[in-house]
């Protein structure tokens, strides 16, 4: 039952994207064509998981012991930087067509906030190994479900008049704040 | 390349972020819920940047171009940590407010975006007018958006209550949806005026018009894969 809470108040109650706000360069840079988003998304679900185990034990095992606590960010975006790079050789060696549908994203993924982000969070909200795994499956989930949905709803945006002020970036905001009001209703499945 | 003084203003109007340089949208649209949080982001950000411009620009050199990137991100992210150090010994109040948005500085787009940009081709002095500028420009967006949400949404300022205990506060936007909509519409505005300068004037647009998020390579990148993919699939229906 924890876990099913869990992931509902992470998908759609505490929404990475919508809710609090982690990730939106890629949202508004590849939510324009619904493939780009389910790869960009499918891409992201694959290095958050990855990064968030990796950088968990990492502070388990190594900082906490030596009282390197304060050194966080630039560890963790240190690890994540090189964890994407081995990947991408990783995928291109080893699984090529893997690599031929994800590898392009990759590169964009290291500067993306919610990888960062999500390792940051489990640790601030002190998860164990489990939790942070769990959390960042449902985290990444609910990245996914957001950019697709978006990326549906752009998609028609490009053959719909718009004033010309409000075309590209603003009318993906409006867009997104209208989505959020919507993911903001979930609130009342968990009080 | 223009002058120190020319360096320094663009950042104040012409290329303001992120209202006309949309660059580090996740900070300017989580942490704005008042004017307060919006100015603390902006003076760390100004912080940041600034010396992460001179310090880019003085390696700019010895740096490989196949590991820039990287070397980018550790710059940028001791100095985050001394940020975070700051602020921890002198404003913690602020920090707890920030949360992760303070680490997450150092993934912020306008920090990697304006070294990619302008302080890996530029001489230091140069490189910190553009950061200072830039900063400031940040935090005065930040601060004029935290204002508008705190104002409206909350009746305060700066926590001073202004409309009395009367106000019936629009709570909207002081919450998720509020931000998005906050921010979309002063960029329309800011569309619309670039629209109707140039009219005016009888000039082209300029070219800073409907950039989006392009001044970050990972978006530009992504915005070409986008529209590579348009393209195979209408090309695949016809």
């Amino acid at each position: 039952m924890d876990i099913f809470l869990l992931f509902i108040s992470a998908i759609f109650v505490n929404n990475i994207l919508l809710a609090q706000y982690l990730g939106n360069c890629p949202y508004l840079g590849c939510s324009k064509e619904k493939s780009v988003a389910i790869g960009m998304g499918a891409a992201v679900l694959f290095v958050i998981v990855l990064a968030t185990v990796i950088t968990f034990l990492i502070q388990k095992y190594i900082m906490n012991p030596f009282h390197l606590g304060y050194l966080q960010t630039i560890i963790f975006i240190l690890v994540i930087a090189a964890l994407v790079q081995f990947v991408e050789m990783f995928l291109k060696k080893m699984v090529p067509p893997l690599y031929k549908s994800l590898g392009i994203y990759l590169p964009l993924i290291t500067t993306n906030c919610a990888v960062l982000g999500v390792a940051i969070l489990v640790q601030r909200k002190e998860f164990d190994l489990w939790t942070s795994f769990l959390y960042a499956i449902a985290a990444s989930v609910g990245f996914l479900l957001a950019i697709v949905l978006m990326a549906g709803i752009r998609e028609r945006f490009v053959v719909t008049r718009i004033p010309r002020s409000m075309q590209g970036v603003p009318s993906g905001l409006v867009m997104a704040g209208i989505m959020s009001l919507a993911f903001l209703a979930f609130k009342g499945m968990i009080a | 390349m223009g002058s120190v003084a020319s360096e320094f203003t663009k950042g104040l109007w012409k290329e303001i972020p992120p209202f006309r340089l949309v660059l580090g949208l996740c900070p300017t649209l989580a942490v704005t819920t008042s004017a307060e949080n919006g100015l603390g982001m902006g003076a760390a950000v100004i912080f940041v940047l600034a010396l992460s411009n001179v310090l880019i620009s003085l390696v700019r050199s010895i740096i490989p171009k196949k590991v820039r990137i990287a070397c980018f991100i550790a710059i940028a992210a001791s100095l985050v940590v001394a940020v975070e150090m700051l602020m921890q010994a002198f404003a913690y109040p602020l920090y707890q407010q920030l949360g992760i948005f303070v680490p997450l500085i150092v993934v912020n787009c306008i920090i990697l975006g304006r070294a990619e940009a302008f302080a890996a081709k530029n001489p230091p002095h140069l490189a910190l007018a553009d950061g200072l500028g830039m900063g400031i420009g940040f935090t005065l967006s930040l601060t004029f958006l935290g204002s508008l949400r705190e104002i409206f949404g909350a009746g305060t300022w700066f926590g001073h209550s202004l409309f009395g205990p009367n106000y019936h506060p629009f709570s909207f936007l002081v919450q998720a949806p509020g931000a998005f909509v906050c921010l979309g519409i002063i960029l329309a505005g800011m569309n619309f005026l670039s629209i109707w300068q140039a009219k005016r004037k009888g000039l082209e647009l300029d070219p800073n018009f409907d950039a989006g998020c392009k001044g970050c390579m990972a978006c530009k990148k992504m915005d070409e894969i986008a529209a590579q993919k348009r393209l195979e699939r209408l090309g695949a229906k016809a």
